[in-house]
């Protein structure tokens, strides 16, 4: 016998019946999530004005790589009077969704960024669908033109890569550490794939980077285990700031080397610490998309002629080091 | 036949003197309710497209698998127990299905189901290792979530070399399954994503599980009070078992439709959004000493969120303010809860 009192019949008919209706609705009308299709055609759209732009990126808040491109989306957006809405989120399905809003406030262009780009591909087609045109920036190089953007803007990392594998080569170093910071990120892979493509012996390690005192800890672990280690390669800067002190307290000689930049950097190659960092100027990566759309949309212009537009490899080292560091300063580089 | 009762049907019983105010007053969802309203009136006024068909989509996209999971952690958490892999659970399901399909050639239903078991194992060893041990779910989930992350990172490294599985479009058996999980169902402009619609049939299963069953009643029971539920006979072990088993199963409903959405998953996919569902939960009435809550204040609690991160875009505020936004909403919504809480005490009294 159950203490239940006796709820109204109607209630309780209605939450029986609730799963058929969703059922039958669901029924009703639907279309499937759709297979490898070709990439939607750009509607051509009339020369018109931008008012503005949206900009998702897949950069965790705080980071301070994403805060330059952020700054140099803003900075392009107050230079030519457009709106520019910066959201980013490290979840690609969140990110995906940020799109979808995008798209449905209407905006005039949008830029995003793809370190997972399947799992954008459903979101950056529907834009492009909706007659709003797409720039890719800095990850997702490959898949940009496929799924129907008009340029990327970026840093190929393996070609990277390869350029920071070449000069640790260069400079005799004969065993590398590569840090991996991002468990889920492809061109962090990359990165390490082309630098051991250039370079040769290399072994790779993971560390969470919002973890800095475990990052700093496992590369010096590493550097203990393996006293042959000559070379370390960091894949972000403020990993880099770590992989410097692992090596100080390690006692080890390798030679730190790093992709971007930060003044924990800066600093570092004043001080002879670290060899050099790969700078791909992200900067540009928030600036040139919100110029290319409003010349795309005013003067239906396109740029780079289906190639996409390289920002990097730069390189800062000990020769032009003192010339970077106000602007490293000031969020620009 | 059990003669356990139930929190929510014990206020109805004393409260039948009560005016209906009052007796709407002392359910465990109220505070969610008032709070998804607040919130929602608040975005359609402040941005007109938060009500566009396509808006609507886009934020109830947003709750809908936040949803789904944290209808199963709100039972759990009724039952007295957490379950902390359940974010990262969301990632390993997602990979099981995407490594057998991608890299072993299985058809895509096929590798469905084995990531189905592969999750009821873990679920049913979290269970069993919570009640044969004694100790606190929080340690033994806490050691699930990062064996789990662990799995994740190193086996796809392992078989694929990158860290990302992708390319299950091209699987055998993908356009069926992606269309029980992953299709859109187009109500005029809206595109609603079918996950939105696992949502409400789930929580509207869960809601009868724990209102309408007498497992529904061992829920309770087990959370409440335990020594005595197992003094009146409950199996208590099985019940909690299943419970683990059913944030499990969640976990794979969620991974499922998010694998073959964006037909790829990255090996740290879901950790961190195990706090998220507990906070739904809480948000929708759960208290986190077990034994009170609803299934459908949780996914009220999940649909806040889903507004609120969505509202903010919309309303095309500075996103670096986002969190601070977020935190201040669910301390709203928990202290308004526990005003509630108090006063349906004080009328059981």
């Amino acid at each position: 016998m159950s203490l239940r009192p006796q709820r109204s019949a109607t209630t309780w008919r209605f939450s029986r019946l609730l799963p058929w209706v969703a059922a039958a609705a669901l029924l009703a009308a639907c279309s499937g999530p759709g297979a490898d299709a070709p990439a939607p055609s750009q509607t051509p759209i009339a020369a018109g004005t931008v008012n503005s732009v949206a900009v998702v990126t897949h950069g965790s808040p705080g980071d301070a790589f994403w805060n330059v491109v952020k700054n140099g989306a803003e900075a392009a957006g107050k230079d030519l009077g457009i709106r520019v809405e910066y959201n980013a989120s490290g979840d690609p399905g969140q990110q995906a969704k940020l799109i979808d809003n995008a798209v449905a406030q209407g905006v005039d262009g949008v830029v995003v960024s793809m370190a997972n780009p399947e799992a954008l591909r459903p979101s950056v087609e529907k834009a492009v669908a909706a007659g709003i045109p797409v720039v890719t920036i800095n990850s997702g190089e490959s898949e940009s033109a496929k799924f129907g953007a008009f340029v990327h803007v970026g840093q190929s990392e393996s070609l990277a890569g390869q350029a920071a594998g070449r000069r640790l080569a260069d400079a005799r170093r004969t065993k590398m550490l590569c840090v991996i910071h991002e468990a889920g990120n492809i061109g962090a892979n990359q990165r390490c794939e082309g630098a051991t493509k250039a370079f040769g012996n290399t072994t790779t390690l993971q560390v969470d980077i919002n973890n800095p005192t475990d990052a700093q800890s496992r590369i010096k672990g590493a550097l203990e285990a393996d006293r042959s280690i000559d070379a370390v390669l960091t894949l972000n800067s403020q990993v880099a700031a770590r992989g410097v002190d692992a090596v100080r307290e390690a006692g080890s000689a390798a030679t730190v080397a790093t992709f971007d930049l930060n003044s924990d950097v800066v600093e570092a190659i004043r001080a002879g610490r670290l060899l050099f960092a790969v700078d791909q100027q992200q900067y540009e990566q928030g600036y040139l998309p919100i110029v290319l759309l409003q010349l795309y949309r005013t003067n239906l212009n396109t740029v780079g002629g289906g190639t996409p537009v390289q920002t990097g490899p730069g390189f800062v080292d000990k020769s032009n080091v003192e010339a970077v560091a106000a602007l490293v300063a000031q969020g620009t580089r | 036949m059990t003669v356990a009762t139930k929190t929510s049907d014990t206020t109805q019983e004393r409260s039948a003197g009560l005016s209906p105010l009052q007796r709407l007053a002392v359910r465990p969802e109220i505070g969610a309710a008032l709070g998804a309203l607040l919130v929602f009136v608040f975005f359609s006024i402040i941005t007109d497209r938060f009500l566009s068909p396509l808006g609507v989509a886009t934020w109830l996209d947003d709750a809908s698998t936040l949803g789904i999971m944290a209808v199963a952690v709100a039972l759990l958490m009724i039952g007295g127990e957490f379950d902390l892999s359940a974010g990262v659970m969301t990632a390993s399901t997602a990979l099981v299905t995407a490594l057998l399909a991608v890299h072993a050639g299985w058809n895509v239903w096929f590798a469905l189901l084995a990531s189905l078991v592969f999750a009821l194992v873990v679920g049913a060893f979290n269970g069993w290792v919570v009640m044969r041990t004694g100790l606190p779910s929080f340690i033994v989930t806490l050691g699930t979530f990062l064996a789990l992350q662990g799995l994740n990172l190193g086996v796809t490294r392992l078989v694929t070399g990158t860290v990302q599985v992708s390319g299950v479009r091209s699987a055998d058996g993908y356009q069926s399954a992606g269309w029980v999980f992953a299709s859109t169902l187009d109500i005029g402009e809206a595109h609603i994503q079918a996950s939105v619609v696992w949502w409400v049939v789930l929580t509207a299963l869960a809601a009868i599980i724990l209102v309408r069953t007498r497992f529904g009643n061992w829920i309770f029971a087990v959370g409440g009070a335990l020594p005595s539920a197992r003094a009146v006979g409950v199996p208590a072990d099985r019940t909690k078992i299943l419970l683990f088993m059913g944030t499990a199963f969640a976990g794979w409903v969620v991974g499922s439709s998010n694998i073959l959405r964006f037909a790829s998953v990255q090996a740290n996919q879901g950790v961190g959004l195990e706090l998220h569902y507990i906070i739904a939960a809480v948000v929708g009435g759960c208290l986190l000493t077990g034994g009170f809550g609803s299934a459908v204040g949780a996914a009220i609690g999940a649909l806040i969120f889903g507004m609120a991160r969505q509202g903010i875009v919309f309303a095309r505020w500075d996103s670096d303010w986002f969190m601070l936004f977020l935190g201040v909403l669910l301390l709203a919504a928990v202290l308004v809860n526990n005003r509630f809480q108090k006063r349906a005490e004080r009328v059981r009294r």
